[in-house]
């Protein structure tokens, strides 16, 4: 780890003017990946600053149509919330299967999303479930908010105060985990309002994306079937030694089936 | 868990400074240049040596001394590895400098600021790349990149048999490169008395008698009453912590340099892009079959990539190792055997777990099961018809096979497994959507290693008794086992035993560590031994006191008996220490060491042996493979500790469905950077990999030593990997898939079963 200065501020207004003064600011917002990467000399920041102490950023509120989650919320509070468990299942299931206990303590929602790794959980969830991001100074669709490999429209310095997601009739988030990292090498999010079906697909691609296809398909017939013989073209999806492209191809199919089967269930 | 455990990184010392190794970002080049000014003047830096400093020290280098040669008398290529290079890199994350400064950080801030220059070459990554023609030379002595091509004979006699053979059956596989990982990372503390001059290493280690023997040679002269090597503990040995690594000259070279104590803790990257790996063979093998399906002949022929460096073991693994048992269980009338070692721009290969036998099981069983396919036969009746029955049995590679009853052990795994209703499961599991599979293997080992061994056992004055030795214990059990043995033997209680290890200055001189399974049938024989000699001595002390000659006494249960009294073990230890109760001439004390020396060396090892089978699922919508059920039955000879032998067939079955499973190593082809570098790429087995393993033994002693023990810490992963990939196969042959290549991924089933799609599906 390099040196840099470290910010602990107390409120958001705080936290938002030590961001915009840094030279090369990181937020903390948990640091699940972030610290591992500074101890690695992967990242070296001239600025952390530290969130945990920053005022109601965290906790969850339910609405009668939304669930609206602080950014600083942790995975095992979303997890284990009876209120998250009863609005939306699929978005507790979620968050109980990030990582391993230690980083769903630690970890929290905003970090994840600004992240935008294109393997983890929970971008797939803000997609699916329609969700606007809420930042110290507007408001970002899903649709727009996830932009590329490690970007989001987030501007320099911008933060995320809470995710605010609709609730739907009926969810469900399936993933196929890579065999040593855990993280998802596919997880197919499938969500139903009324008659209409968003799939958002992590994993295959540089972030996070909808399958329109299905989502029409599933519009008409909200069953496994209706999308068993819809294959994503795998040109643009990832390609490592863990997953081929043409096997992602296929694995956004087979986990998609399984979340509707599921959601349906 | 107590947490009392001492590993290397727990010894700090006052005035201790540290050390960072710059590694080579690349994996193949000329060094140009090494501009250390910077880092020199960097703050706290106390010194920065490169390999062109050590050479000018005249520091030794790593000699191949593997006595084997090619058909034609040529000798095996000599790497001669200097501990930092001086003409070119060799792999990436070869260390080419070290930084010494007072703190860890500063250190590393210094080794970033070396300026290292180097003209790149073309890597050389793969053995299939190694031997292709105009591959770049690894070594520019050796433009052929092959150390040794070995062979056992001419292929002659094989083609011979195979012209009369009714069927040949061929394979080709790969035996994929994996990595030992054991829990504790590289560290090593190296500290010069400001006195004497004399080094204490400290450092994770199977045995520190290599560590003293290398830093000698290297910095001493080989003086090597001027090293001590301690390790308290040892977080996981596997056969990579038995290896004396260029890192631990380097620390030393830097210690006796600056006369301070320097101290390295590896990270777990540079623990993985630097400690040896294992496996790594790509092979091409047949079996020749008469009409009654009897194996006429054995034709194999071996590329394995040995790294960059000819290691110490390296070079030897496919060919004293592999080639202990390189048929397997079975009767090979005629052998063909070719091994081209392979030098490549990666790290060395050299021993872990099992170290050849693995591979050399895994050819053979993959193809018997291959063979009963396609010879139309019962894949357990072929093994059946096959198995060697007579003993002692010389294989083609000279090894004398004492004893052993493979169709029994095969009889016991079956019946563990339930196989009389594996079609009904299967049938269950078709209703679910799913494949099931069985598979079962049938293996035998060769372990021992190297054929001495010395322990000392040596009664104190309080009454306990110490027994001092080289073997190291890091978590097999020794202090239980070796008690075990000199409990019974001398009917001392098992408490009052004590096992001091991991210092050579309290092991005796010439003893030499834990690996190849040996430590029970070498250090336990060795104690066995040492404890004859102590009753000898106590009958004649038990004499005096008894006043009977010491030919009258005998000694029965702990008790020197004479015709008239008798005395305990106990109380003979206490008058030995009392040279008033002693007879004349008898030295005090009761203190003996045994230097004991395997009967037949080299050949007359113990083997190992069993039956494994495993009972898989595949989900082939998603090419998942889960492990439902596994059933061993190991003879491992006489069973001294049924607890800790369990222990060592579920840890050696784990690692082996690690490298049939989940594990593999890989190298980016083109640039030889290491790919799978962090436990984010590089798959260990979890529990949920696993299933409960049911482990039964058919103990048949072992004739080649007292103690009838034959080793059992690696023939678990022997058997899981054929067990396991004959099962998935099993699983899939209705959907036409013929081959498989380990790790059996879900990304590596799924293609194997879409090109068999592909083909157009079962024939």
């Amino acid at each position: 780890m390099y040196e840099f200065n470290y910010h602990r501020p107390k409120s958001l207004d705080e936290a938002s003017s030590a961001a915009k003064d840094a030279e090369d600011r990181k937020i903390l917002a948990g640091g699940m990946t972030l610290i591992p990467s500074m101890k690695l000399r992967l990242a070296a920041p001239s600025d952390l600053i530290d969130l945990a102490d920053v005022d109601g950023l965290k906790g969850i509120t339910v609405g009668s149509d939304t669930v609206t989650i602080g950014a600083m919320t942790r995975h095992y509070d979303v997890q284990t919330s009876a209120d998250v468990q009863k609005a939306i299942p699929a978005l507790a299931a979620l968050a109980g299967g990030i990582g391993d206990p230690s980083v769903r303590h630690r970890g929290t929602i905003g970090g994840s999303v600004a992240h935008s790794d294109p393997a983890a959980d929970y971008p797939a969830a803000v997609l699916g479930l329609d969700a606007t991001v809420k930042t110290d100074n507007r408001e970002i669709a899903a649709d727009d908010f996830f932009t590329g490999l490690f970007e989001t429209a987030l501007e320099e310095a911008e933060i995320i105060t809470a995710i605010e997601f609709k609730i739907p009739d009926a969810a469900a988030y399936i993933k196929f985990p890579q065999p040593a990292s855990g993280f998802a090498l596919v997880g197919a999010f499938v969500a139903k309002f009324g008659g209409d079906v968003r799939v958002a697909i992590t994993g295959a691609k540089d972030c996070v994306f909808r399958v329109t296809e299905m989502e029409q398909a599933l519009a008409s017939n909200f069953s496994p079937d209706a999308i068993a013989d819809i294959q994503i073209g795998d040109d643009d999806l990832l390609a490592d030694i863990h997953c081929a492209a043409d096997y992602r191809a296929h694995l956004v199919t087979v986990m998609a089936k399984r979340a509707v089967a599921q959601a349906a269930g | 868990m107590i947490g009392g455990g001492r590993y290397s990184d727990d010894f700090n010392f006052e005035g201790q400074v540290h050390l960072a190794f710059l590694r080579s970002p690349y994996a193949h080049g000329r060094i140009t240049g090494i501009d250390i000014d910077a880092a020199k003047a960097a703050p706290g830096v106390l010194g920065v040596f490169t390999g062109q400093d050590m050479e000018a020290d005249n520091v030794g280098r790593f000699e191949t001394d593997i006595p084997l040669t090619e058909l034609d008398g040529t000798e095996i290529f000599k790497t001669r590895r200097p501990a930092l290079p001086t003409d070119k890199v060799r792999l990436a994350g070869e260390p080419v400098a070290v930084v010494v400064a007072e703190t860890a950080h500063q250190a590393r801030d210094a080794m970033e600021l070396i300026d290292l220059q180097v003209e790149e070459l073309p890597a050389v990554v793969t053995s299939l790349q190694a031997v292709a023609e105009g591959a770049a030379a690894v070594h520019d002595e050796k433009p052929d990149n092959c150390a040794l091509h070995w062979e056992n004979d001419t292929p002659d006699a094989y083609d011979a048999a195979a012209a009369k053979a009714h069927k040949i059956v061929k394979i080709e596989l790969i035996n994929n490169r994996v990595m030992p990982v054991p829990m504790e990372p590289k560290c090593c503390i190296a500290q010069v008395d400001d006195e004497t001059g004399r080094m204490t290493v400290y450092a994770p280690f199977q045995g520190g008698r290599r560590v003293q023997g290398a830093v000698a040679d290297f910095l001493f002269g080989g003086d090597g009453d001027m090293v001590r090597h301690i390790s308290d503990n040892t977080g996981g040995g596997f056969g990579t912590r038995s290896k004396v690594y260029p890192e631990i000259i380097a620390i030393c070279y830097a210690a006796k340099k600056l006369g301070r104590t320097v101290k390295w803790l590896g990270d777990r990257s540079e623990t993985m892009v630097s400690d040896y790996h294992g496996r790594d063979q790509v092979n091409r093998a047949e079996l020749a079959f008469d009409e009654n399906a009897k194996i006429l002949g054995y034709r194999l022929e071996t590329l394995t990539n040995i790294g960059a460096w000819v290691t110490e073991n390296g070079a030897r693994l496919a060919i004293d190792g592999g080639g202990r048992i390189l048929g397997g269980c079975y009767d090979i009338p005629v052998l063909y055997y070719s091994c081209r070692n392979m030098m490549t721009n990666t790290v060395s290969t050299d021993t872990y777990r099992g170290a050849g036998r693995p591979e050399a099981n895994y050819i053979v069983e993959r193809l018997m099961e291959k063979a009963a396919r396609e010879l139309g036969i019962d894949s357990k009746e072929l093994r059946r018809r096959n198995f060697i029955t007579t003993f002692p049995y010389t294989t083609q590679m000279g090894m004398k096979v004492d004893c052993g009853d493979f169709a029994a052990c095969m009889d016991i795994a079956l019946k563990e497994a339930d196989w009389n209703n594996f079609e009904a499961r299967k049938k269950e599991s078709a209703a679910r959507g799913k494949l099931r599979g069985f598979g079962l293997a049938s293996f035998v080992e060769g372990a021992g290693g190297r054929p001495e061994e010395l322990m000392r056992v040596r009664f104190e004055e309080d009454g306990s008794v110490n027994i001092y030795c080289g073997t190291f214990s890091h978590g097999q059990g020794h202090a239980t086992v070796y008690s075990q043995i000199l409990s019974d033997k001398l009917g001392i209680p098992f408490d009052s035993i004590n096992l001091i290890q991991g210092d050579t200055d309290t092991a005796p001189a010439g003893a030499s560590g834990t690996y190849g399974s040996r430590s029970s049938q070498m250090g336990g024989v060795a104690i066995l031994r040492a404890s004859d000699i102590i009753i000898e001595k106590g009958k004649k002390i038990a004499g005096h006191l008894l006043q009977a000659e010491a030919d009258e006494v005998a000694f029965e249960d702990g008790n020197f008996k004479a015709r008239e009294g008798s005395v305990t073990m106990q109380e003979v230890a206490r008058a030995a220490h009392d040279p008033a109760r002693l007879p004349d001439g008898l030295e005090p004390g009761l203190d003996e060491t045994y230097h004991y020396k395997r009967p037949g060396g080299r050949t007359d090892q113990s083997f190992p042996n069993g039956c494994h089978i495993c009972e898989v699922e595949v989900d082939p919508e998603t090419g998942s493979v889960e492990l439902l059920a596994y059933s061993a039955a190991d003879d491992c000879g006489t069973v001294l500790n049924p607890l800790i032998v369990h222990g060592q067939v579920h840890g050696g079955v784990a690692q082996g469905i690690g490298q049939a499973l989940t594990e593999n190593l890989v190298y980016d082809e083109e640039t030889g950077q290491l790919l799978t570098g962090s436990f984010m790429d590089y798959a260990m087995p979890r529990a949920k990999d696993l299933s409960d393993i049911k482990a039964e033994f058919n103990p048949i002693p072992s004739t080649n030593n007292e103690l009838g023990v034959k080793g059992a810490g690696e023939a678990g992963c022997c058997g899981a990997p054929p067990a396991f990939v004959n099962a998935v196969l099993n699983a899939l042959e209705p959907l036409g898939v013929k081959h498989l290549d380990m790790p059996l991924t879900p990304n590596n089933i799924w293609h194997a079963i879409h090109g068999a799609k592909n083909e157009g599906g079962p024939a």
